[in-house]
């Protein structure tokens, strides 16, 4: 048997990563953002249950007490604390770690480019992503479409009305593929995720970038609810020749609410019969210590080199993925 | 039979699906950065050879099939059964009209085929890429047309049909594709 040491990246898409890296930080540098390291293994890992953290055990307990350590998902919650602290534009293009994905578009272990912008609103960030695209792949203009206007373009339904999601859950249901489960699934961000995946995804123009804004308010994560149309957030996503791309908000800054979001995190994690997670203590002082007004994005920079290097697997775009890692 | 679930999907991996045995050709792992993550799977049916779509969601369990697949050697038919043998236990196992299917025009004795057994009895099976027939019936080719005209159809010692060279003529042995049904050389004796 050979043993396959040999990485799985050619040399000029390993030249085109490093081009990449230069570019991401000149963009930032002109821009006057500032460049943060933060820690990869906190204390604390990550409520959203459609997120894991990798955990390992310390063999020297931290003062709390403390040896379980996650590996971080994303460096959000750290970021976010710089920004409580000090107020300034900042970005980080670091490794980080999720438990349970392998796929042409998912290494467990990939690199992230993270950045938050004081004073933006999600607008004015998405026109910043708009203008990183056209800078590193020669993007054209990106069409911005909320989400409910793009499942009433592309499938003629209202995803923010009991009877528009009802009629969704229909279309689902006569996929052969989807059948079997849809009929029993009551689950409304369930329905609206598959059906968005399925149905609509596919449908976008490939050689423009896409932003999806205004996600449902249960669909919000981490985004502000909106002030004039409370059935909505301010998050947002960036999808471009079939990729998903990049995930943002408008920061939520209150602290109640960001404990209630947790908490509504980890009952549904014990309806999923998931383990709960404990709430990053650290995040919540830093909020209520007082937040500033902010947008903040994480693009996933493997699949941006993908783009730009015609790949058809991340695996192609890293010097070495999970499975000869 | 032990459940499997959808991060054990993989290709080759044999599960029960609207009660048939299926073996998964591809799976794709699809996962929204916020959102409920699916598998995206192409499954085969083993007794009908359907492929058909399905899409899981991620974390589900699927019950296991209990199929395993046999190298046996094809020993002959008693006009009901195809009976085939483990050359190494000279076990013999028989497998029904339904089961051999198609593949029953190239069934040559002592052959190896490969054998899908589903709960201990044959559903598929699968003759070797390549055979050697004895031809039995064809037109003789005429002199001097070797211009590739498409060739002629032979019949060969096991019924099945097949375009050969003109050249080629009854008694000779060929040796065909079974996967395309394709002639690919006359073979020495």
């Amino acid at each position: 048997m050979t043993i396959d040491w040999r990485p799985a990246a050619d040399w000029s898409v390993l030249v085109k990563r490093a081009d990449f890296m230069r570019q991401v930080r000149q963009f930032f540098y002109e821009r006057k953002v500032t460049e943060v390291d933060t820690h990869l293994l906190s204390q604390f890992g990550v409520t959203d249950c459609h997120l894991n953290n990798l955990t390992t055990e310390f063999k020297y307990p931290l003062a709390s007490g403390n040896r379980t350590l996650y590996l971080q998902t994303s460096p959000e919650y750290a970021m976010k604390r710089i920004l409580a602290a000090y107020g300034k534009d900042i970005y980080q293009l670091s490794h980080v770690v999720r438990d349970d994905e392998i796929g042409r578009f998912h290494n467990p272990e990939f690199t992230l480019l993270e950045w938050y912008r004081v004073g933006y609103n999600d607008i004015q960030l998405i026109a910043e992503v708009s203008e990183l695209l056209t800078e590193m792949c020669d993007a054209p203009e990106t069409k911005v479409i909320s989400y409910q206007q793009c499942f009433i373009d592309y499938l003629g339904e209202d995803p923010l009305t009991a009877s528009g999601v009802e009629s969704i859950r229909q279309r689902l249901i006569e996929q052969p593929a989807l059948t079997d489960w849809m009929s029993e699934e009551a689950d409304e961000n369930t329905i609206l995720q598959v059906a968005f995946s399925e149905l609509i995804e596919g449908q976008f123009p490939e050689e423009v970038p896409v932003c999806i804004t205004e996600f449902p308010k249960s669909q919000a994560a981490l985004a502000k609810i909106d002030q004039h149309n409370p059935r909505v957030s301010r998050r947002f996503e960036f999808y471009y020749q079939g990729v998903e791309l990049a995930n943002g908000y408008n920061e939520l800054a209150d602290p109640a609410e960001q404990r209630l979001r947790f908490d509504q995190d980890n009952q549904r994690r014990k309806q999923l019969n998931l383990p709960t997670q404990p709430e990053d203590i650290r995040l919540l002082a830093a909020l209520e210590s007082g937040f500033p007004a902010c947008s903040g994005v994480a693009l996933g920079f493997d699949r941006l080199l993908m783009i730009a290097c015609g790949a058809k697997s991340i695996t192609e775009v890293l010097p070495f993925s999970i499975q000869t890692a | 039979m032990a459940n499997y679930s959808t991060s054990e999907f993989k290709g080759g991996l044999k599960i029960m699906q609207d009660g048939e045995p299926c073996s998964i050709v591809e799976n794709e792992m699809v996962k929204p950065g916020k959102g409920q993550a699916f598998n995206r799977v192409k499954i085969r049916k083993l007794i009908s050879g359907k492929v058909v779509e399905k899409t899981f969601k991620s974390g589900e369990s699927v019950e296991g099939a209990d199929v395993i697949e046999l190298e046996l050697s094809y020993l002959y038919n008693d006009g009901e059964f195809w009976h085939f043998m483990n050359n190494e236990t000279f076990e013999q196992v028989p497998a029904d009209a339904k089961a051999v299917a198609d593949a029953e025009k190239w069934l040559v004795e002592q052959d190896v085929c490969t054998l899908t057994l589903w709960e201990g009895k044959p559903i598929n099976v699968q003759p070797p890429n390549f055979v050697e027939l004895e031809i039995t019936e064809t037109d003789p080719g005429l002199k001097g047309d070797t211009a590739g005209t498409g060739g002629k159809p032979a019949t060969l010692s096991t019924g099945a049909v097949v375009r050969v060279p003109l050249f080629v003529q009854i008694g000779e042995v060929i040796k065909v594709d079974t996967r395309s049904g394709e002639y690919v050389s006359r073979v020495q004796k």
